[in-house]
C-alpha cells in the first residue's frame, strides 16, 4: 500500500483559510519539577508566528516536558507560557489553540479514519454530515481519497502519518506541536515526510514546534532550533548559527561531528586566542575574550580539516594550525569519507574528505599532515 | 527406557479417562435421569423412557417464578457491578504505589471472604436500618463480591490501553467526558460485555451468600436445594439438562465467534 | 486522587469515587464491622436493651470455645477443607501440566472449553448430580454390586460424599491458576533437566512445582476458602455425623434465633480463612496481586 508521494504538499494549497491563523509562543523562565527532580530549569525563548521551530536534544533533556507544557498536559512549576500573547496558566490541553502529533501517532484504533480526522470537530459540536464532508475534504488533501471508512489498523505507516497530520490540522490549530512523529518510519519514508512537513508548514503558515533528538532532522527542516541538555536551554539559533557558531561546549559536540582538543588559554586578543594543547599550540577564534590560564577546548569540524602528505609541510602561519598524524582508519560513508588520524600523543583527529578526492589521500598507516585555519577553530571555555 | 515411557503414557491415558469420567459422568447421569419414569431421579433401575418430567417442569410455576427471580437479580447485579467494578479499576490505576496496594487489598478481600460470611454481614448491617432479607439484599450481597471480578478484568484490560490516545483527544479539544465516552469506553466495551456476562453467571449460580439474605424470596438455586428436602423429582433433572444444553450451545457459539474474529483479524493484518 | 481528577475531570471522577466508596465502605467494610459489633454483643430481649447487660462482651466467642461439639465440627471443617484442597490439587495437577506443556493449542482450547461446561451450571446442580449418583440405591452402588466389588450397598452420604462433591465443585478454581503458572515455564527448562538426566519426579519436584508455586498457592487458598465457606455440599451430601461449620452458623441464624452468636461464629470462620490466606501467601512468598489475576 504505497502512497503517492508529493500529493500532500501540493494539495494542501487547497486550505488557504488556515493561513494567518498562526500564533507566537513565548516561554518566560519556565521551570518544571517532578518532586525533587528538576526536569526543566529557567527556559526562555520565543517562537515567532509562522515559524518552523525545533527543540533538539538527547533523550531525557527535557524537550518533551517543554512540549507538554506548551500543549497543556503539564503546568509549569515556574515561569509562564504565552500563546498569541495570552497567558496559558491553568488552561488544559482542550482549551489551548494547539494540536499535537504524537510519537506513537495515537490514532483511535476503534474509529474509522474519517471519524479520527473529524474527532476535533465532533468535540466542537459540528454536525455529523458537516464533519463527514470536512473529513472527506481533508482526505483529498492528504492524498488518501476514499480511505474514510477504513480502520487505522488497515493503513500503512506513511498513511497513518498523514491521517495523524490531517486530524491535527482539522481543528485549525494556531500552533502545531510535533513529538518526534517520524521516528517510527524507515529511513526513505522519513526523508520524504521531512520534505512534506516542511512544505506543509510553509503553505499553511501554522507555527510548528517540532521535537527531535535527530540533529540532521532539526537542521534540515527548521527555521530555528533550540538545543537542550539536562533541562537547560543551551542555545537558540538558525541551523547555520548553531553549526558554525556554537555558544556552549554541549552544542559544539551535539550538533554535527567535531574534533575537540583540550588545552589552556595562553593568550587572548579579542576574538583571537591561543590554546596550548597536548599536540602543541593552536590558534582559534572565541566568541568572547578569555583570560589566559583558563581551561578550554578547541573544536574543529571534520570538513574544515585539510589533509596533505607528510613532507608537504607549509611554513607555520598565524592563521593556520597543523599537526602530524598517522592515518589510522578510513570510513567510507558514500558522499564523503572520514579519515582518522592518530597524533603522536595518542589522540584521534577526524577529517572529512569528499569521495571524489579520495584517490589522492595518503594510505592507512602512512604519515600525513592535518591542517585547519584558525577561524575554523572554535574555542570555548570549559564548564 | 521404552517401557518406562510406555508405562507413563498408559498411566496418563488412564488418568485422562478417569478425570473426564469424573467430570462428565455426573452430568450424563443427571441428564439421563430426566428421561427415566422413576419418581426419584436415578438411572437404576430404568423404569421406562418418558418425557413426563419435561411436562411437569413446564407446569412447575414455582420453578418458573424462581427462574424469573434469579434473572431479575442477575440483571440488577450487572447494573451495579459493571459501573462499580469499572470505577474501582479506574480509581485503582490512578493511585500511587502505597495507596494502590492498600486499596487493592480491600478491593479483592471479598473474594477471599467465605460466601456465607458475606451474606451474614450484609444481613446484619441492613437489619440495623430496618431492611430485611429479600431481592434488594440479595443484589447488594452478591454485588459486593462480583464487583471484584469486574474490577480485575477491567484492570487487566486497562494495562493494554495506550494513554496517549486520551492525550491526543484532549489536544484536539475534547472534554474529559467526551474522551471517556469516545475513546476509553469503546476500548473497554468488549471487556465490560464479558464482565457483565460473567456477572450474570456468578449471580445465577450463587447459593451460599444468597441463602442468608434471601428473606422470603426464592431464586433458582434456593428453589432446587429446597426441592431436595421437599421431594425431588426428575423435573429438576429436566431443568438441569436444559441448562447444560443451553450452556453447550453458548460455548459453541462463543467459540465459533471467537474463531471468526481471529480469522477476520488475520485477514486484515495480511493486507 | 489528583491524577484521577486530571484524567477524568470533576464530574466523572466524583462519580467514580462515589461508586467506589459506596462499594468499599457500604458493601464491604460496614457489613463486616457491623458483624464484628454483633459478635461482641450479647443476644438481648427487647426489655434488656439499654440496661447494664447491653455492652461489649466476649461471651459469644467464649461460648464457642467452651462448646466441645462445635469446636470439634470447626476443626473437622478445617481439616476436611485442607483435605479438599489437597485432593483437588492432586486431581488437577497432571491435567494442568499436560495442558500447559504437552498439549497443542487446539487441544488446550478444546479441553478448557469442555472443562467449563460443568461450571456454567450452578454449584447446586453440580452437587445434586452427586446426590443422585451416591444415593443408597443409586448408580454407584448398583455398579459396584454388579461388578462384585461390594456385597451390599454402601452409604456414601457423609464425609466421602462431601469430599467427592466438593472436589468436583472446585476443580476449575484449582486448575486455572495452576495451569497459568505452569504455562509460563519455558519448555526448554524441562528438556534441559531431562537432558541432564533428571527423573520425572525430580523434574516436577525441582523445576515445575517451584515455578508454579504462586499458582498452586492461589489454587489451594481459593479451594480451601470455598470449601470452608460452602453450605450446599454438606447440606446435600452430608450425614448427621458429617456436619459442617457453616451449618452450625446457619442454625444460629435461622433456627436458634441468636444472631449475635451466629455473628461470632461467622467471625471465627472469617478469621480462619483470612489467616489461612495470609499464612499460605507468606509461606509461598506470593503477593496478593499474584493471587487475583
Amino acid at each position: 500500500m504505497g502512497s503517492p508521494p508529493g500529493g500532500l504538499s501540493n494539495s494542501l494549497r487547497a486550505i488557504p483559510e488556515i493561513h494567518a491563523m498562526s500564533h507566537s509562543v513565548e516561554l518566560a523562565d519556565v521551570g518544571m519539577s517532578f518532586g525533587d527532580t528538576r526536569a526543566v530549569s529557567d527556559v526562555s525563548f520565543t517562537v515567532e508566528s509562522g515559524e518552523f521551530f525545533s527543540i533538539l536534544g538527547p533523550s531525557g533533556c527535557g524537550k518533551t516536558t517543554i512540549l507538554r507544557m506548551i500543549a497543556g498536559f503539564l503546568q509549569p512549576t515556574a515561569g509562564s507560557v504565552r500563546i498569541g500573547g495570552q497567558d496559558m496558566k491553568g488552561l488544559g490541553p482542550d482549551q489551548r489553540p494547539t494540536a499535537m502529533i504524537f510519537q506513537s501517532l495515537a490514532l483511535f484504533p476503534l474509529m474509522p479514519v474519517w471519524e479520527n480526522i473529524a474527532f476535533g470537530l465532533e468535540a466542537r459540536g459540528m454536525s455529523r454530515p458537516d464533519r463527514r464532508r470536512r473529513a472527506e475534504a481533508l482526505l483529498e488533501t492528504i492524498a488518501l481519497p476514499g480511505f474514510g471508512d477504513r480502520m487505522p489498523g488497515e493503513l500503512s505507516g506513511g498513511q497513518r502519518q498523514r491521517v495523524a497530520i490531517a486530524r491535527a490540522l482539522a481543528v485549525e490549530p494556531q500552533v502545531l506541536l510535533l513529538d518526534e512523529p517520524l521516528s517510527a518510519l524507515d529511513l526513505k519514508l522519513r526523508q520524504h515526510m521531512r520534505a512534506e512537513l516542511r512544505s506543509l508548514q510553509k503553505r499553511t503558515g501554522v507555527t510548528f514546534i517540532y521535537i527531535t533528538h535527530d540533529q540532521s532532522e532539526a537542521l534540515a527542516m527548521s527555521d530555528r532550533v533550540a538545543v537542550m541538555s539536562a533541562g537547560i536551554l543551551q542555545q537558540v539559533g538558525r541551523p547555520r548559527e548553531l553549526y558554525d557558531d556554537p555558544e556552549t561546549p554541549f552544542v559544539a559536540r551535539f550538533v554535527g561531528e567535531t574534533n575537540a582538543l583540550a588545552g589552556k588559554i595562553t593568550q587572548s586578543d579579542g576574538m583571537h586566542v591561543g590554546v596550548e594543547t597536548a599536540i602543541g599550540p593552536m590558534k582559534g577564534r572565541a566568541r568572547q575574550p578569555l583570560s589566559p590560564g583558563q581551561s578550554a577546548h578547541i573544536y574543529v569540524r571534520p570538513e574544515a580539516m585539510a589533509i596533505s602528505r607528510a613532507g608537504d609541510q607549509e611554513p607555520a602561519s598565524p592563521h593556520t594550525n597543523q599537526t602530524e598524524v598517522t592515518i589510522a582508519r578510513l570510513d567510507f560513508e558514500g558522499a564523503f569519507a572520514l579519515v582518522h588520524g592518530a597524533t603522536n600523543t595518542g589522540e584521534t583527529l577526524v577529517a572529512a574528505v569528499a569521495s571524489t578526492g579520495l584517490s589522492a589521500m595518503p594510505e592507512v598507516g602512512s604519515k600525513a599532515i592535518f591542517r585547519f585555519p584558525a577561524e575554523h577553530g572554535m574555542v570555548l571555555a570549559d564548564g | 527406557m521404552i517401557t518406562s515411557a510406555a508405562v507413563r503414557k498408559g498411566l496418563y491415558a488412564l488418568y485422562f479417562v478417569a478425570f473426564f469420567l469424573y467430570l462428565f459422568a455426573p452430568l450424563a447421569i443427571m441428564g439421563a435421569a430426566a428421561f427415566n419414569e422413576s419418581r426419584f431421579p436415578t438411572v437404576v433401575p430404568w423404569q421406562g423412557t418418558t418425557l413426563t418430567w419435561f411436562q411437569e417442569l413446564s407446569r412447575d410455576t414455582a420453578m418458573w417464578q424462581a427462574l424469573w427471580t434469579s434473572i431479575l437479580i442477575a440483571v440488577c447485579v450487572v447494573l451495579v457491578v459493571v459501573p462499580v467494578g469499572t470505577a474501582a479499576a479506574l480509581v485503582l490505576t490512578s493511585l500511587h504505589a502505597r495507596a494502590r496496594g492498600v486499596a487493592y487489598a480491600v478491593m479483592v478481600s471479598p473474594l477471599l471472604t467465605p460466601g456465607v460470611v458475606i451474606g451474614i454481614a450484609t444481613l446484619i448491617l441492613w437489619r440495623q436500618v430496618g431492611v430485611g432479607g429479600g431481592l434488594f439484599l440479595i443484589v447488594v450481597a452478591q454485588s459486593s463480591y462480583i464487583a471484584c471480578y469486574v474490577m480485575l478484568m477491567v484492570v487487566a484490560r486497562l494495562q493494554r490501553f495506550d494513554r496517549t490516545q486520551e492525550e491526543a483527544a484532549l489536544s484536539l479539544g475534547a472534554s474529559r467526558v467526551m474522551v471517556f465516552r469516545r475513546v476509553l469506553l469503546p476500548f473497554l466495551a468488549p471487556t465490560l460485555i464479558a464482565a457483565g456476562f460473567l456477572a450474570v453467571l456468578q449471580s445465577i449460580e450463587n447459593y451460599n451468600t444468597t441463602l442468608f439474605v434471601r428473606g422470603f424470596d426464592t431464586p433458582l438455586t434456593v428453589y432446587i436445594a429446597t426441592k431436595v428436602r421437599t421431594g425431588l423429582t426428575p423435573a429438576v433433572n429436566a431443568l438441569a439438562l436444559i441448562m447444560i444444553a443451553v450452556t453447550i450451545l453458548g460455548a459453541v457459539v462463543y467459540e465459533v465467534l471467537r474463531r471468526r474474529e481471529i480469522r477476520r483479524r488475520r485477514s486484515v493484518s495480511a493486507h | 486522587m489528583g491524577e484521577l481528577y486530571d484524567r477524568f475531570g470533576p464530574a466523572l471522577s466524583t462519580g467514580f469515587v462515589a461508586l467506589v466508596l459506596m462499594w468499599l465502605a457500604g458493601m464491604v467494610l460496614a457489613p463486616n464491622l457491623m458483624m464484628i459489633d454483633y459478635a461482641l454483643r450479647p443476644n438481648l430481649t427487647p426489655s434488656e436493651i439499654g440496661t447494664a447487660a447491653d455492652g461489649y462482651t466476649l461471651s459469644n466467642i467464649l461460648y464457642f470455645f467452651g462448646e466441645d461439639v462445635h469446636l470439634a465440627i470447626f476443626f473437622k471443617t478445617v481439616w476436611a477443607s485442607t483435605l479438599v484442597a489437597a485432593v483437588t490439587l492432586v486431581v488437577c495437577y497432571p491435567l494442568a501440566f499436560w495442558l500447559a506443556q504437552t498439549a497443542t493449542r487446539g487441544q488446550t482450547a478444546l479441553v478448557l472449553l469442555a472443562l467449563t461446561i460443568p461450571f456454567w451450571i450452578n454449584e447446586v446442580l453440580r452437587t445434586l448430580a452427586w446426590y443422585i449418583i451416591l444415593a443408597f440405591r443409586g448408580p454407584l452402588n448398583e455398579l459396584l454390586l454388579a461388578t462384585g466389588l461390594i456385597e451390599a450397598p454402601m452409604r456414601w452420604y457423609g464425609d466421602g460424599g462431601v469430599l467427592a462433591g466438593m472436589v468436583y465443585a472446585f476443580i476449575l478454581f484449582m486448575l486455572f491458576p495452576v495451569y497459568n503458572a505452569i504455562e509460563s515455564l519455558e519448555r526448554a527448562q524441562i528438556e534441559a533437566a531431562r537432558d541432564l538426566g533428571a527423573s520425572t519426579v525430580r523434574i516436577h519436584a525441582r523445576i515445575v512445582i517451584p515455578h508454579a508455586k504462586a499458582g498452586i498457592a492461589t489454587g489451594c487458598v481459593f479451594t480451601f476458602m470455598l470449601a470452608a465457606g460452602t453450605y450446599v455440599a454438606p447440606a446435600l451430601l452430608g450425614a448427621p455425623g458429617s456436619r459442617w461449620f457453616t451449618q452450625i452458623i446457619y442454625n444460629w441464624f435461622f433456627e436458634g434465633g441468636d444472631w449475635n452468636r451466629g455473628a461470632a461464629y461467622a467471625l471465627v470462620l472469617l478469621v480462619l480463612c483470612l489467616a489461612v490466606v495470609l499464612v499460605s501467601l507468606r509461606v509461598a512468598r506470593v503477593s496478593l496481586a499474584d493471587v487475583a489475576r
